[in-house]
């Protein structure tokens, strides 16, 4: 990594709008490759990021996605204003989905999104309100 | 594997502006969903889909897919297109089905990635 300076920004992301759906996590991964970080790490955190993006795309009404990185870490913190989930644990399933039929033809929707942000991340939090929204921060470290 | 020998092999046709033809192929996935693309991501690979939209290109460039192929002549569209030229990410259109289009490149010898 070039610096040793934290970095840190945000992106706004709105429900509904499919035609940029991925550039807030194809912007993230363009300033990771910049910062010299691993390939591999880079992807990781461009993965969960476009997860979580998707997320917020699919089933809220708008959200804000944040990123910090340091030399030991990349942390990404995704907050959205949308349906809130109910049984957290149930969403964590591989498969689980509550994903209506048309977002399903578009490709998405598989229930596999929540499990990879956790699978990716090498830590991953997640908290919702039924009814006000869902905020997931997932860290990737930088040092193995 | 290369993008020339994938060509071949599919009879396809090369519908994006992107020229990459010293790309080495290493694996193959064939899904609809894009988030299995992104759980059982692999670099260097080829991903082949009947979806066609630009979230396909999208989500190829997260997982580090290299090549895209569209099955049973799905074309498309310019928007799409376009998308994959600043990504660099060619585009082919095989008159083949998924099932066929798969068969086709694993007796060439390219497999799946991991275990899937």
């Amino acid at each position: 990594m070039v610096t040793n300076q934290a970095i840190e920004g945000s992106f706004q992301l709105i429900g509904g709008i499919f035609e940029n759906a991925g550039n807030a996590s194809i912007q993230l991964k363009q300033k990771l490759t910049e910062l010299g970080i691993k390939e591999d790490v880079v992807r990781r955190a461009a993965i969960v990021t476009f997860e979580a993006e998707m997320n917020v795309i699919i089933y809220a009404a708008a959200g804000w996605l944040r990123y910090y990185i340091t030399p030991q870490y990349i942390k990404i913190i995704v907050e959205d204003m949308g349906p809130g989930i109910e049984d957290i644990e149930l969403a964590m399933q591989e498969g689980y989905s509550t994903a209506p039929e048309w977002i399903r033809e578009m490709g998405w929707g598989a229930g596999m999104g929540l499990p990879n942000m956790k699978k990716n991340s090498d830590e991953f939090k997640i908290d919702s309100v039924v009814g006000e929204g869902t905020t997931v921060e997932m860290m990737i470290n930088l040092t193995s | 594997m290369t993008l020339k020998k994938i060509v071949e092999i599919l009879r396809a046709t090369i519908v994006s502006a992107a020229d990459n033809s010293d790309i080495d192929i290493q694996g193959a996935y064939s899904t609809d969903l894009m988030s299995n693309v992104l759980y059982y991501h692999a670099p260097n690979s080829v991903l082949i889909t009947s979806l066609v939209n630009p979230q396909v290109v999208q989500t190829a460039e997260i997982a580090g897919i290299k090549i895209i192929v569209f099955t049973q002549n799905k074309k498309p569209d310019k928007d799409i297109i376009e998308l994959a030229n600043q990504k660099k990410i060619p585009l082919l259109v095989t008159p083949f089905s998924m099932y066929i289009a798969s068969g086709k490149l694993f007796q060439a010898g390219l497999h799946g990635i991991r275990n899937n």
